[in-house]
């Protein structure tokens, strides 16, 4: 990298996080992209097809990936997390540098060793024992791992937290990942690496999380395998997933399918917990309270997504949506609700309000609103759209960067139709669902404005500094 | 009766309805009567009048509020019926046998109209400190516990196991009135504004730390609707009151006190009760107030007492239909009430044993098991029953 320009930080590396270090890297500047899991990717990486184009997202995104691990002017730094950000001394008028310090986490794998040829996890002790973070715990991993076979970097991961050596001192009588890598690339010396960096500007694009369905208990999760969340359907349906994309639910095919959208998004506090709490629930709060006030913006267009992949790898199945209201607001989306709806897929206008076990199949007991009266609808296969919340550790990001919250939980824009992406803290930008909830043309275009704004930051230092 | 609804509206803050019918659709009547509460809001929000004498209906809720709950945009749909039957209270225009209820409670405080002389009956007899001479905690008996000959073993069951963990109780006798939770209920905001007040001044004067009920009903206006616990609780509205401040009072279900009791290890349970229970969760106890587990804790920590859940439990348990003052009122339905559902999913779990924690369920779902004959095969008893077969 060259390093005689001043360098951006990026924070996350989902869709924004990447776009925007391509863009700023593609300028000519030095990027560092850090992100927390063993691999880029984020949150698009666990998607099927993308709507409306159906695009298969891995195919789409894994292009970017690639360059974003090998372009000349990113350094990428995975399995890494920011630790303390210093903001730019005072002084003298021109932009000072933000000084950063990111806690690279010991991988016990040599990635310079480490060719990704996987003998060492198919060898583990705990292989099919580990529930895997990125499958939504409907599949299972070894203790060392790669996320998913597309990752980037690709390299072996010991999941501290499992492996039997790192946990109890011992794994058996011998380590079988070490006998199995023919690169002799494990290392359980290895330390974590604390690395100081200097960089002008800073995107944030930490991305968002998912509602606990299991705050809303009439819906069943947790207590039937056949209710499942929207995230976990991308993985079911994913051929890269745990059942090769079958639409498998305890072993067999659904015949009867039913997604219920809004659950927990467009919820307003009650007064009861205003009362109890003494004012509106804190940032954050809202969601551990089972319910965010806002329009999670992204679930009506997958749910059709999801309904027309159901209806695609089954077509004898019959497929209902219950829905309170359909926004399908962005560029083809109407047109995409409109197509699915042609396949067979039926609108039900109301919001379910409980699931429960009839012999062995579920119904969904709902008010069919159109039709003024209660329904009860069976089904093998409920999926539930979860509201999209801010991430649970926003508290310790905005205390390391000194961002503000909005009321909603996520990071506060400047100004919310004229200032997008700049957060309130100078040199700092917004990129992707941190600030909100997005889909991926909105986050890919976010993103590409906070690099533009942290490029003009760049430049200008440049200019200064010559 | 044509009631203009923009008043009603502005009151309850129906507004932020989006008519996207969870209340109804999770109402456990909706399927069995005309009552539809998010089309009655549509009405109010749509049409400059409402003439509610055209929706008899009203009287088929069971307060259960699945649909206060439920609603996403905190709309408080329950509150609704209740504020018309109001007005049909106001207008005389109620069925006799909850005039009836409503007249009882005034005159004697209590909804069977029997003398109040006649309250402490239940007691058998035993000496039961008054709790107006000071104590901590308050036994409130409630009506039903206490007038009806099946329930009262509740109460009885209650001393006997208060006397053996040493508690310092006691029952404010004679002068217990009805908690009012059922009269706001029915649309008698009158008679539970003056209830709220007397009791109220009454339940403080004790002075004691406690307040423990048998009933949920009396559990939740006691914690949610009078200002016991110290806090901001207003009344009538069905707002939380907070605890702490000074002289503040805990209000508890006797669940609650009962699985500390066990925790504490102040109860002994010398004896197996070797039956298969499932438990039923009554609506103003679980669904409204969230209290699942201390019910489960009593029943687990009785020896040899196995515990099977029925599908349908906690948030999602089925209505018995006693509530929203239907322990007086038939209804416009009179298909069989949901007890008679309830009772067979009760027996489809295998258990011998209908556990409740609260005198309607114990009365409604016992008579259902009457009527459909299943008195062979499933017997239902008060939590209290099983604990003192135990004790």
């Amino acid at each position: 990298m060259d390093l005689s320009k001043p360098a951006a930080l990026i924070i996350g590396g989902g869709i924004a996080g990447i776009q925007a270090a391509l863009d700023i890297a593609d300028a000519g500047f030095p990027v560092y992209l850090v992100e927390r899991e063993p691999s880029v990717g984020g949150r698009m990486a666990q998607l099927d097809k993308t709507f409306p184009t159906l695009d298969c997202s891995a195919c789409i995104l894994t292009p970017k990936m690639v360059d974003v691990g090998r372009h000349p002017n990113i350094e990428l730094m995975t399995y890494s997390e920011v630790v303390s950000v210093a903001p730019p001394p005072e002084g003298n008028g021109k932009r000072g540098m933000f000084r950063v310090q990111v806690r690279k986490a010991p991988r016990y794998v040599d990635v310079n060793k480490c060719t990704g040829c996987g003998s060492c996890a198919a060898a583990c002790r705990m292989k099919g024992r580990v529930l895997s973070k990125f499958d939504e715990g409907i599949a299972k991993r070894s203790a060392i791992y790669v996320p998913f076979p597309q990752a980037v970097p690709l390299k072996y991961t010991v999941d501290p937290t499992v492996c039997l050596f790192l946990t109890r001192g011992t794994c058996g009588k011998t380590f079988l990942c070490k006998d199995a890598c023919p690169a002799g690339a494990i290392d359980f010396e290895q330390q974590e690496e604390i690395v100081d960096l200097e960089v002008g500007a800073i995107v944030v694009a930490t991305g968002f999380d998912l509602l606990d369905p299991r705050l809303k208990p009439e819906f069943g999760y947790g207590v039937y395998p056949e209710v499942m969340t929207g995230i976990e359907f991308e993985r079911l349906s994913s051929a890269s997933g745990p059942t090769m994309g079958k639409v498998v639910v305890n072993g067999k095919e659904p015949k009867d399918v039913v997604f219920i959208k809004c659950v927990g998004s467009r919820e307003r506090q009650r007064r009861r917990e205003q009362a109890a709490l003494g004012e509106q629930a804190a940032l954050g709060e809202q969601a551990a309270l089972g319910g965010v006030p806002y329009c999670s913006r992204v679930c009506c267009m997958y749910t059709a997504k999801h309904a027309h992949l159901v209806r695609d790898k089954l077509p004898d199945a019959r497929v209902t949506i219950f829905y309170m209201d359909v926004r399908a607001f962005g560029k083809g989306y109407e047109e995409f609700y409109d197509r699915v709806k042609h396949e067979h897929v039926l609108y039900r206008r109301g919001e379910p309000s409980e699931v429960y076990r009839r012999g062995d199949k579920l119904v969904v007991q709902a008010e069919d609103t159109m039709l003024g009266k209660p329904v009860e609808v069976e089904a093998d296969l409920v999926v539930l759209a979860t509201a999209i919340t801010p991430r649970t550790d926003m508290p310790q990001v905005s205390a390391l960067l000194g961002l503000e919250r909005s009321p909603d939980g996520f990071f506060q824009e400047a100004h919310p139709k004229l200032r997008p992406v700049d957060s309130l803290v100078d040199g700092v930008f917004l990129a992707g669902c941190c600030q909100g909830p997005k889909d991926i043309p909105d986050t890919v275009a976010h993103a590409k404005a906070a690099a533009s704004s942290a490029l003009r930051v760049l430049v200008q230092q440049t200019r200064e500094n010559s | 009766m044509a009631l203009k609804t923009e008043p009603m509206v502005e009151q309850l803050e129906l507004m932020g309805c989006i008519q996207c019918g969870k209340c109804t659709g999770g109402c456990p009547v909706a399927r069995k009567t005309t009552l539809n509460i998010r089309s009655l809001i549509y009405n109010m929000l749509v049409e400059p009048e409402l003439d509610v004498n055209a929706h008899p209906e009203l009287w088929d809720c069971t307060c259960c509020f699945t649909c206060v709950e439920r609603c996403p945009k905190d709309v408080r749909p329950a509150e609704l019926v209740i504020g018309l039957r109001g007005q049909l209270v106001e207008s005389g225009h109620i069925p006799d046998t909850i005039g009836a209820a409503l007249t009882g409670i005034f005159r004697q405080g209590n909804p069977t109209g029997i003398a109040r002389e006649d309250r402490m009956g239940w007691a058998n007899g035993t000496q039961i400190k008054a709790a107006q001479e000071g104590c901590e905690v308050l036994l409130h008996v409630c009506c039903t516990p206490a007038y009806d000959p099946r329930v009262q073993v509740v109460p009885r069951a209650l001393v006997k196991a208060f006397t053996a963990a040493g508690l310092d109780f006691g029952t404010l006798g004679t002068d217990e009135s009805c908690c009012g939770n059922e009269v706001r209920r029915m649309g008698e905001s009158g008679l539970f504004e003056m209830l709220v007040e007397e009791n109220g001044e009454l339940i403080r004067s004790v002075g004691a730390g406690r307040l423990v009920t048998v009933s949920p009903h009396c559990f939740n206006t006691f914690k949610n609707e009078y200002s016991l616990s110290g806090g901001a609780g207003e009344q009538g509205s069905g707002r939380a009151g907070e605890q702490g401040g000074r002289g503040a009072m805990e209000v508890l279900h006797y669940t609650q006190l009962m699985a500390e009791l066990v925790e504490q290890g102040r109860l002994k349970f010398s004896n197996e009760v070797k039956k298969t229970v499932t438990y039923h969760d009554p609506c103003f106890l679980g669904k409204q107030n969230h209290i699942f587990d201390e019910p489960r804790a009593v029943l687990k920590a009785i020896p040899g007492l196995k515990l099977v859940e029925m599908d349908r439990n906690r948030e999602r348990s089925l209505c018995c239909e006693g509530g929203g003052g239907r322990m007086w009122a038939e209804g416009t339905n009179l298909q069989e009430r949901l007890a008679f559902q309830r009772v067979r999913e009760a027996a489809e779990t295998g258990a011998e044993v209908l556990a409740v924690a609260c005198p309607f369920c114990l009365l409604t779902l016992e008579d259902a098991v009457k009527v459909q004959g299943l008195d062979e095969k499933l017997r239902v008893m008060d939590i209290m029953e099983l604990v003192d077969l135990a004790l």
